[in-house]
Parts: structure tokens; C-alpha cells; sequence
């Protein structure tokens, strides 16, 4: 015996757990773990019992005969008119803009055959640079949902365009008109407004957005005087204080931060520094994640410890308002002062948009005193205060001053403050004009409601963080005849053009010079305006200014449960409430899918007694809700955290009632956070569904009692890894590895591997959804992800390592790894996945049983099982997303990543094909064939390619000494492997 | 106890029994001979909404198919073209038949002409028509000698066996690219020879693994 192989290898390193059950070791997890199956995942949905079964067996066997005798017809139909250019099948990329919160955000967006089918991004614009964000690939099935709003509504009935247009709206000098917009930052939205304007000069127009930069913008004028952007280069920085700015998760203007951290961030084979960041937040967010030092603190003592460290650096002066101290806190302080000084021209503090202007204020205050590496703008967007505007509207609204209200886009009688009654004073308006994607509780409350086009179906432009103007181009006729908000604005005040084309390149070819038609192909092509950026600018910071607001900032109470909001990283502001993609991908931290719950921590939860699940009612001020607990750990304590966007009752069939309404608790003064909350419970309990303890990586038991956790994630300090370069392969000791099997070549052609920098990698999600929209993977709704059987090809592992109280968390994106000595290939009965020469683990859908050995023999399970047919009970417009260059898998499946198959075939087909015109040898250019999952990576954490090419980036990032292989122990011989994280912390604070 | 059946009841019995499986046997023979694609879908030939002769076009008149089919050498689909193709000779030619008034009303209305699809491959099957015209693989050897035929009808099963046995022994099928359209072409010298050497010059190596076409 003693000569057999011991499988059990020895390891060193911290131990990582996924949830606190796992790191009590509750009896639950251990179940969840042990069952080769999650719960419930070997049985169907229907109660259906087995001489059912063998009658609808026996009756399908019967019809298959039947239907077999005839041929399916089908038909073609080619264009009357030929297009230039146009090739049935043949995907094209268009570019145009995503705008959200008034940010605008470059892309391109891939059809097939007319149908926009996905969105990447573009690589010219200077805030994507290729990349986009979850939110924004995940707008095109916005476009195709089938419960978008079809028709115009006058009092929610259904009526005609032609109805309302008949309805003859006097507007006169615009006297009680108000216009209410989304936060505007398109150049002729606003030349519209100003058209509007001119016509009706008595009217108003009003901007709200319930997630705002509204403390952003006011810092900066605190600061600066109106009308300064403020853009943190955070590649020139050695050292980062963010002040709750999750500036690489919800809180990102764009993905350039995510890329400019990661760029600071990169070690490679010569770089010899990476950036330290530190953070002090309440919530546990990606930013936290990342951060090397992380202090937990409740967003109201946020600012004093603003001004203690202003006061600490000089800028500020002392005895302001500030909070007792404890020791960590102030050894934190200390070193990160020390630290900040040391790193003049380098170092930079950041604060976040739920902090108050203050706070803002201070950041730019010791930014200057840095010399900090910051760019500073004009303003792309105005600078009103979206908040203090939408009170005012309301107001009016209920005094009965306001007698036509424009509504463009937004859902206000869902997402307005509480205080502000904004339903209330609806009531009031005697015309209201709602234009919106949805029949959202706006829609049903306002007198008249107009669909609006889609991003996708309609003309229009915008302007990124930076100032750079990007133009909308529709890639389809609208679907429901939808208008824009510029068109409806020119019907409605009678402007020369309508059409949303016509208005769009007007204003364009009214404000290029020199050839303008050109100008204008040029803008529609690249995606941006050339020479758009906002000017630059070099503003001088009024200290006494921010030392005054310092002074005349309340301090913090500390009364009661501070109560913290926050933008869903899945819903947004409830916008996306009804889309699939999102709804079905796991939040970054808390991993709560289809729904949320109020955070706490566990010494929280342990002082008030609470457990997961519990249902409580939430008070504070006037208002209250009820909704579920969810024990976090790394929260701040005496803190609940809410997120925004759950809870829609009037939406449609993905988001209506998904999750706890959280906004009656928002209100004017506690736009971001409240103190003085309770919590009561109310003995009820209700299910949230998280999916972080599925798909564990299950460790050999030794013994009864005493698991092993295998080093799946590795890690090590800056100093660690300097002092020993190979840690991470060094972690894991085991005897040498021999195959039963005979070892395949994999010496010719190309031979496809990747490689994922885990210390770039901020868990962002934006591959999950890449992979969604090119892979045709399905939702499978909330019942089915509690039995385990979401089918992400991608997923997004979150562990923590430390105490409950105060952990620190790592995230890993794990896919099929490609194995060389695949375990699945070994295991299937009907040869279904078998390997290809070119080093990938094929996957033949038509030929799979579904036995699930293979998943069950996957020792990284990540194998997907199509339980159901879940594309059956999807309507006809939502087929129109999918890819038509993947299979859509049907029920008893088995599917995985490929690689991206589709991509690496096309590619190879084209490259053999112009070879053998040209006469050549086929030459495959690095960097041609991405996997989705890599296209959009904002922090360029994965690289695909040619592993037998020693000069390919996949060749070279797995030369480098960080590389290990998860689970090399069981000599699969994974193609894709990880290079482990570094942290770089501060040896003061060790 | 008396014997309830008569001693000939075995025989019965057995023979029942061998009639009864034959019977199945049979059946399921039938079943997998009538359900193979060389039975089932070889010979399939629908009539079209417009009596298009390819034998008057392709083969009396001889238009090149890619006049016609002109993306063929460019992408997955070799398309149909669309109405404007037809009219490009039929606003002169035969401009008042009765037969083209399907294809004259298309042109004027914008609306297509609703043809139907005979090559048919699963959905999980993607056939890339560019990867085998460039390769030198005829448009005769998946459609059969189309420029003699009236009305199209499917000449090959299409099934995957049928594709493998090619993709595994692919020289005899192999011609100089530039004669791919030429249907009625006769190799001068044997086929073999000339499509070892066309593999060798362009590097032919046709995939035989699942994610060659299943994807």
C-alpha cells in the first residue's frame, strides 16, 4: 500500500472560506457540499411520477414516427433590393454609445442579419478602450424584452400615437409646463432644450437621477468654483486613499478606472513595484476587495476621518469635529499619512459619491498638497443639484403650479425620495406626458404615456466622463415604434425636423467644420467626436472655503442603526429589474442572486439577534420596510446596507415583484445614508438565494472531521513574493505525476491556452455577462438557482480569508480549464466530449445523453446541465438576442465553456481562406481570436491564444513565476492557469 | 391436475413468439432504413415558387454559379441573391412572362420571394461554404450536377458520415480552386494524384474533430 501513490498532496497558506456557514462549519454546508448533486438537482420541476414519464415516453416515440415521415419546410428569404455590402450570416460591428446615469460609454454592438445581437466595447474610445461593463452588454436583451411598453397610453388604456397626437396640447408660453429629464449630457438633447426653451420660456426644466454624482459635482465647486471635473489618474499613483468610493465596482463612472488600477497594479517579469491601496468604507465592496489595507467604518464617520487626516497632513486646521478614535484606527491613520507624504506626485485620496460634498472637498484639497496625479476638466455635464431640483418640482407639482409635466424616461414615482411624494403631487399635474422602455409605475400613474425608442432602435449622442462625444446610431427600426426623447421634445414644441436622424446629424453638420460630411462618417465609424474630450484645465483649490464647510459639518451621532444605500450592481437604479441577465448574475460580494436583502454585519447581527433570512421591519425617520437579513461579513457594525432597484411591482415577467423595495426609506436629507434606524424583527422568514457556496472545488476529506481546504486561490505580499518568486506553485507539494493514460503531444498548429492574473482581476462581472450574450446561455430564475443549477459557463468565486468581523476577499474567475487529461472525456459513455487537437475539451451537444458523469468527475465543476428546456418558454423577440453562431442547447445537455469555439473556427476559416488566395502560409496574429470573457475584461486579466507561439501574451503571462495551475496535483493538465494575486501592504501596519 | 393447454400450444407459443419479434425487428429495420438521411432526404425536391430551370441558366446558357451565388466564396452561406439579381436581366428578357410575376412583383413591392430550402443541415451543424470552395471542394460534390437539373433536388444525404468519409480522405474530391464552378470538369490524369498535390500546396487539413463543425 505504501507504494501506491499518495493523492493527498500538503500545502501551506491561509485558509479561504466562501461563506460563514463554511467557516463555521454548519451542518448545512456540509450537506450542500457532500451531496454529489446540490439539493433537489437530480429531481425535475414537475412532479411528474415514473409511469408518467414512460406514458409520455411511449407517446413521444409514437408522434417521433409520425413526424419523421415528413420534412420539415423552410424557407428563404433573400433582400428584393440588393445592400452593399451586406452578407447573409456575416456579422457586422456598428460603433454607438450606452449612456447611463448620465454617462455615456462607447461600444460596439454586434448584428446578425439586422438583429443586434451583443455589445462590446470600442476600442478607439478613450473610457472603454474595448471593454464594457455587465450593465452595458446587458442592455440589448433590454431591447428585446417582451414586456417593453407597445403602445401609447392615455389614463393606462391603450390608444394610438395618433390619439395623442390629436390631442392638442396648449402649451401657450410654456406657463406651468415643467420637463423633467434624466441627468442630460447629449450636445443635442441640449440644443433641443434649448430650442424647447426659446419656445416656451416661461417652462422649467428639471433633472433627476437616483444615482447621482450630485456630491461629486458639488465637492468640485466647493473646491474649484463650478464647472471642474475632477479625473484621479490612477496608473501615475503609487499610493490611493479611497474615501467610500467603490471606484472598480458600482460606484465606476466607467471601466477606465478598473484598467488604469490594474495598469498601476501589474507585476510582471520586470516590473518591480505595484500600486497600495487604501480604503474606508461600510460596505464590503470590489474596491474593499482589492484594497491592501481596508478599514470598516460607518458612512457617517467617513468625513471625520476626512478631516482627521486633513488635519494630520496641514490642510486642514485642528479641533474640528472629530470622532473618538480607536487604536487600529489610528495606526491606520498614522501609516497612511506617512505613507501619502512619502509618495508626493503619487499618491492620490478619492471620495465616494455617498459621501457629502465635504468630504469631496477635502479629498481635493489634500490632492493639491500632494501634487496628486489627477486631471482636471471642464465639466462634460451641468452641475445643478438633482436632488434639491426634483423637491422643488414636487413641490410645485402638489401647490398645483405645474400643469403639463414632461416626463423623459425614468421611473420618478418609483425611484423620487420618499419625502418628496412625488405620486402624490403626480396625482396633481392635470397632463402628465411619461415617455419610458417600460410600463413601469410611472407609465400607470401618469395621463399619458409614450414608449420610448431604445438605445439601440435610436438616433442620438452623448458625452463620457471625459467630455468625448459619442453618437448613437440605431442598429434596428424601432420594435414597438418607440420615440426618443429629442423626437418627442420636437413634436411637442413643433420643431422644423422629428426625426431623430434628421435633428442629430443637423446639429453635427451645423457644428463640425471643414468637410462636415466627412466629419460626420468619421464620428459614426470610430464611435467618437474627434477633439470632443473637454478642455483641460488647471483650477486652484479655495482652502478657505472647504476649511469653512469642515467646520460647519455635523458630526456624526452614532445614534441607532446607521441605514446605507447603495446602486444593485444587478438592477442599477430598478431599470434593469426586468432583465434576465442580470437578475440570474450574482452580486460581486454578496453573491444574493434574484433579489436582495438588508446587510449587516455579524456582530450586528449577533447584538440585535438576527439570523440569514430573517424577516425585519427596517425604520427610520417617517419611514419603513420589510426585508430580509443577510449576515455579511466585513460590514461595518451598527449599520444596515440596502440596495436599490428590487422590489418592482409594475414591470413585467422577469422583475415583477423580485426583491424588497428599499426607497420609501430614501428621503432628501438621507439620500445615501440615515442615521438613527431600527430593526425589529417580525418572526417571518423568507429565502434569499446566493450561489456562493455552489460549485466548491470539494476537498479530499483525510480523515473524519478534518477537511482540507486545497489552495485553490493563492496569494502572497509584495515582500513574499519578492523573497520567493515561485510561491504559488510552491504551495502545493505532491509526488510526481504519472497518467494512466498515454500523454498526447500537443507540439503542432496552434494549441489554444489562457492565462488569468488574479492580481488584476477585480470581480467585476462584466465576463459572466460576455459570456451570456455570445454563448446563448440561459436564465433559469430563482427556484432553480437555489437547486444549483445556474448555468453561467463563467463564475466568479469570492472567498475570504481572516475573521468574520473584518476578513479580507479574493475573487476568481473559474471556467471549463481545458484540461489535458480531461477527467470528463474519460467518463462519458457516448464519446460527447472528447478532445480536439488543437488542445481543446469538445463538447458535441447532439451526441450527449446527459448521464452528468462528466460534471460530477469535473473536479473544477464547472460543467452546466441543461435540467430543463429553458428555452422554451421564451417569445419569439427574445430569440432574436441569440447568437446564431452557437447551438442553443435543449433539455438533458450537458454544456461548458469552449473557448469561445465559434470565435477560434470563424477566425481560422477566414485566415486559411485569404491564405489560400494570397498563396500563403496561414499566420495567425496574436491577439486576433478573444474569448468573450477577454474582450470585455476592463482590467485585461485574461489572455487567450497560441501557447506554442513563445512571443503570444498567453505564452509570456505563463513564463511568469506567478503562474500555478489550480489543482495541478491531480495531473489534469489544465490549459488554463492563474497567476496568483499579490497584495502590497503597508509593513508599518503588518 | 389436468393440462389446460394442449401440447401443441408450445409450438404455437413459439412461433407467436418468433412472429411477434420479427414483426419488431422489422419494424425498427424499416424505422432506421426509412429515417436514414440517404433514404429520407436524398431525392428531396420541392416545388418552388418560381419555376427557376438551373439546367436553362446554369447548364444551356452557362452562367457561372457565382453570378448568382456570389457569396459563396466569402462566407458561411452561399446565399440566394436577392430579386434585384434576377431583374438585372429579366427587366429585358422574358420582361412580361407569366412565370416571372412573382419575381417582378418582389422587385416592385420590396417584398422576397418566399423560396425553399432543400440543403438543409441540423442547427448544430455549421457548414462554412467559403473554407471548401477555397479549398478547391466543387460545388458538384454536395449538389450534384445542378446545371442539369429543372427543378433542384437534394443529390447527396448531407448526413455526418457522408461529410466525415471526406473530411477523413479528402484528395479525390480535390480540384484546383478555380474549377470548383466547372461541373461537368473530368480530371485529366487521376483524381487521387491531383488532390495529394493540391493538399500539399495549400496545406489541406480538414478537421475531424467535434468543434470542427459542431460548435
Amino acid at each position: 500500500m505504501s507504494k501506491l501513490i499518495q493523492i493527498n498532496p500538503t500545502h501551506t497558506g491561509p485558509q479561504y472560506w466562501r461563506s460563514l456557514g463554511e467557516l463555521y462549519n454548519k451542518p448545512e454546508f456540509r450537506d450542500w457540499v457532500d451531496t454529489e448533486f446540490a439539493g433537489g438537482a437530480a429531481e425535475t420541476m414537475d412532479k411528474g411520477s415514473r409511469r408518467n414519464v414512460l406514458k409520455l415516453m411511449a407517446a413521444s416515440f409514437g408522434l417521433a414516427g409520425l413526424t419523421a415521415c415528413r420534412r420539415p419546410e423552410e424557407k428563404i428569404l433573400p433582400h428584393a433590393k440588393g445592400l452593399e455590402g451586406f452578407i447573409p450570416g456575416k456579422a457586422e460591428h456598428y460603433a454607438s454609445s450606452f449612456t447611463l446615469a448620465g454617462v455615456s460609454h462607447g461600444i460596439l454592438v454586434e448584428t446578425h442579419d439586422g438583429r443586434p445581437t451583443k455589445i462590446e466595447g470600442n476600442e478607439k474610445h478613450p473610457t472603454s478602450f474595448g471593454s464594457a461593463s455587465a450593465l452595458a452588454q446587458a442592455s440589448v436583451l433590454g431591447m428585446y424584452d417582451p414586456d417593453r411598453s407597445k403602445s401609447v397610453l392615455a389614463k393606462g388604456k391603450p390608444t394610438s400615437w395618433k390619439a395623442f397626437t390629436d390631442a392638442g396640447l396648449s402649451l401657450g408660453q410654456g406657463e406651468g409646463l415643467a420637463i423633467l429629464s434624466e441627468t442630460n449630457n447629449s450636445p443635442s438633447l441640449t440644443a433641443m432644450k434649448q430650442f424647447v426653451m426659446g419656445k416656451f420660456p416661461k417652462a422649467r426644466w428639471v433633472e433627476f437621477e437616483p444615482v447621482n454624482a450630485g456630491n461629486s459635482t458639488a465637492g468640485a465647486a466647493l473646491a474649484f468654483g463650478p464647472g471642474v471635473d475632477a479625473h484621479p489618474q490612477f496608473d501615475k499613483a503609487k499610493v490611493i486613499l479611497s474615501l467610500d468610493y467603490d471606484f472598480l465596482g458600482i460606484d465606476a463612472p466607467s471601466t477606465l478606472p478598473t484598467r488604469q488600477f490594474a495598469t498601476g497594479r501589474r507585476i510582471g517579469e520586470h516590473a518591480e513595484s505595484m500600486n497600495r491601496l487604501y480604503i474606508t468604507e461600510g460596505q464590503f465592496s470590489l474596491t474593499g476587495a482589492m484594497a491592501d489595507h481596508r478599514l470598516r467604518m460607518r458612512l457617517s464617520e467617513v468625513r471625520s476621518f476626512a478631516m482627521q487626516l486633513g488635519e494630520a497632513l496641514g490642510v486642514l486646521p485642528t479641533g474640528l469635529n472629530i470622532l473618538g478614535n480607536t487604536d487600529k484606527k489610528t495606526k491606520f491613520l498614522n501609516a497612511l499619512v506617512k505613507d501619502l507624504k512619502a509618495n508626493q506626485g503619487a499618491a492620490v485620496v478619492v471620495a465616494g459619491p455617498r459621501q457629502p460634498a465635504v468630504v469631496h472637498g477635502i479629498a481635493h484639497l489634500i490632492n493639491q498638497s500632494l501634487a496628486a496625479p489627477v486631471l482636471y476638466t471642464k465639466s462634460a455635464v451641468g452641475g445643478e443639484d438633482p436632488i434639491a431640483g426634483m423637491k422643488a418640482l414636487a413641490e410645485d407639482m402638489t401647490k398645483g403650479a405645474v400643469s403639463t409635466l414632461v416626463i423623459l424616461g425614468g421611473n420618478p414615482v418609483f425611484t423620487a425620495p420618499a419625502d418628496v411624494h412625488f405620486s402624490e403631487a403626480l396625482a396633481k399635474v392635470k397632463t402628465s406626458i411619461h415617455l419610458g422602455l417600460e410600463l413601469d409605475e410611472t407609465a400607470k400613474a401618469a395621463t399619458w404615456h409614450v414608449p420610448q425608442a431604445h438605445a439601440l432602435e435610436s438616433w442620438g449622442d452623448g458625452r463620457a466622463v471625459d467630455g468625448t462625444v459619442t453618437i448613437q446610431q440605431p442598429l434596428i427600426e424601432p420594435l414597438y415604434g418607440g420615440k426618443s426623447a429629442i423626437e418627442l421634445l420636437a413634436i411637442l414644441s413643433g420643431a422644423p425636423s422629428v426625426k431623430g436622424y434628421d435633428i442629430v446629424r443637423g446639429y453635427w453638420l451645423a457644428a463640425f467644420t471643414g468637410d462636415k460630411e466627412a466629419a460626420w462618417r468619421t464620428a459614426l465609424h470610430d464611435g467618437i467626436v474627434a477633439g470632443s474630450a473637454s478642455a483641460e484645465v488647471k483650477p486652484g483649490v479655495d482652502a478657505g472655503r472647504i476649511r469653512a464647510a469642515a467646520q460647519n459639518e455635523p458630526k456624526a451621532s452614532g445614534a441607532g442603526i446607521e441605514i446605507s444605500f447603495y446602486p444593485s450592481a444587478t438592477c442599477f437604479d430598478g431599470r434593469y429589474a426586468n432583465n434576465g441577465w442580470m437578475q440570474e448574475c450574482p452580486d460581486p460580494m454578496t453573491k444574493i442572486i434574484w433579489g436582495n436583502a438588508a446587510l449587516v454585519s455579524p456582530k450586528t447581527a449577533r447584538d440585535k439577534g438576527l439570523a440569514d433570512n430573517d424577516l425585519v421591519k427596517v425604520t427610520v425617520g417617517s419611514g419603513s420596510i420589510t426585508i430580509p437579513v443577510r449576515i455579511q461579513p466585513g460590514l461595518a457594525d451598527n449599520a444596515l446596507w440596502l440596495n436599490l432597484g428590487y422590489g418592482r411591482q409594475t414591470i413585467g415577467r422577469v422583475g415583477e415583484s423580485v426583491g424588497y423595495n428599499t426607497y420609501p426609506l430614501r428621503t432628501t436629507a438621507g439620500f445615501w445614508f440615515a442615521e438613527g434606524g431600527t430593526v425589529e424583527k417580525t418572526g417571518e422568514v423568507f429565502p434569499v438565494a446566493t450561489t456562493q457556496e455552489h460549485h466548491r472545488m470539494e476537498e479530499p476529506q483525510l480523515a473524519i472531521g478534518t477537511p482540507v481546504t486545497r489552495p485553490i486561490v493563492r496569494e502572497a505580499t509584495l515582500e513574499e513574493y519578492k523573497k520567493n518568486p515561485k510561491f504559488a506553485e510552491e504551495m502545493v507539494e505532491h509526488p510526481p505525476l504519472v497518467s494512466l493514460y498515454g500523454d498526447w503531444a500537443y507540439d503542432k498548429g496552434f494549441q489554444w491556452g489562457m492565462a488569468i492574473d488574479l492580481n488584476a482581476c477585480t470581480g467585476c462581472n462584466a465576463c459572466i455577462i460576455a459570456c451570456q450574450s455570445e454563448n446563448n446561455i440561459p436564465i433559469v430564475g430563482k427556484d432553480q438557482v437555489m437547486r444549483g443549477r445556474e448555468m453561467h459557463w463563467i463564475r466568479m468565486d469570492r472567498y475570504y480569508t481572516g475573521t468574520d468581523d473584518d476578513p479580507q476577499a479574493v475573487t476568481q474567475p473559474v471556467t471549463c480549464m481545458q484540461c489535458e487529461n480531461a477527467p470528463c472525456e474519460n467518463v462519458c459513455p457516448v464519446a460527447a466530449t472528447v478532445h480536439s487537437p488543437e488542445g481543446l475539451n469538445d463538447m458535441a451537444y447532439n451526441r450527449c445523453v446527459g448521464t452528468r458523469y462528466c460534471a460530477n468527475n469535473c473536479p473544477y465543476k464547472v460543467r452546466r446541465f441543461n435540467f430543463l428546456n429553458w428555452h422554451k418558454n421564451i417569445t419569439e423577440v427574445e430569440k432574436m438576442v441569440h447568437n446564431p453562431d452557437v447551438s442553443v442547447r435543449m433539455r438533458g445537455v450537458m454544456e461548458k465553456c469552449t473557448y469561445c469555439v465559434q470565435r477560434i473556427s470563424q477566425a481560422k476559416i477566414q485566415l486559411k481562406a485569404d491564405a489560400r488566395r494570397a498563396g500563403k502560409q496561414v499566420e495567425l496574429k496574436d491577439g486576433l481570436i478573444q474569448t468573450a470573457c477577454q474582450q470585455t475584461c476592463p482590467a485585461e486579466a485574461i489572455a487567450f491564444g497560441n501557447i506554442l507561439d513563445p512571443e503570444s501574451k498567453v505564452s509570456k503571462m505563463k513564463k511568469q513565476e506567478r503562474n500555478y495551475a489550480m489543482l495541478a496535483e491531480l495531473n489534469v493538465k489544465p490549459r488554463t492557469t492563474y497567476l496568483a494575486k499579490l497584495r502590497n501592504p503597508n509593513p508599518e501596519l503588518a | 391436475m389436468p393440462a389446460i393447454f394442449p401440447r401443441s400450444a408450445d409450438l404455437i407459443l413459439k412461433l407467436g413468439g418468433l412472429v411477434v419479434g420479427a414483426g419488431l425487428m422489422s419494424v425498427v429495420g424499416l424505422y432506421g432504413y426509412l429515417s436514414h438521411p440517404k433514404v429520407m432526404d436524398t431525392g428531396y425536391q420541392p416545388e418552388q415558387p418560381v419555376p427557376y430551370s438551373h439546367k436553362l441558366h446554369a447548364g444551356s446558357m452557362g452562367l457561372d454559379c457565382t453570378y448568382c451565388h456570389f457569396t459563396v466564396t466569402k462566407a458561411a452561406f452561399s446565399a440566394i441573391p436577392p430579386t434585384e439579381v434576377c431583374m438585372n436581366c429579366h427587366k429585358q428578357v422574358k420582361a412580361k412572362s407569366e412565370k416571372l410575376a412573382l419575381v417582378r412583383a418582389s422587385y416592385e413591392t420590396g417584398k422576397p420571394v418566399e423560396w425553399l430550402k432543400i440543403h438543409r443541415l441540423p442547427d448544430y451543424v455549421y457548414f462554412n461554404h467559403q473554407a471548401h470552395v477555397t479549398s478547391g471542394v466543387s460545388c458538384v460534390t454536395c449538389h450534384g450536377r445542378i446545371d442539369q437539373m429543372v427543378e433542384v433536388r437534394q443529390h447527396e444525404p448531407l448526413n455526418m458520415g457522408w461529410c466525415i468519409s471526406c473530411h477523413r480522405n479528402p484528395a479525390a474530391r480535390l480540384r484546383p480552386a478555380h474549377l470548383v464552378t466547372k461541373l461537368d470538369w473530368v480530371p485529366d490524369r487521376d483524381a487521387e494524384v491531383i488532390g495529394r498535390e493540391i493538399i500539399a500546396a495549400k496545406n489541406i487539413n480538414p478537421p475531424v474533430n467535434c468543434s470542427g463543425c459542431h460548435r
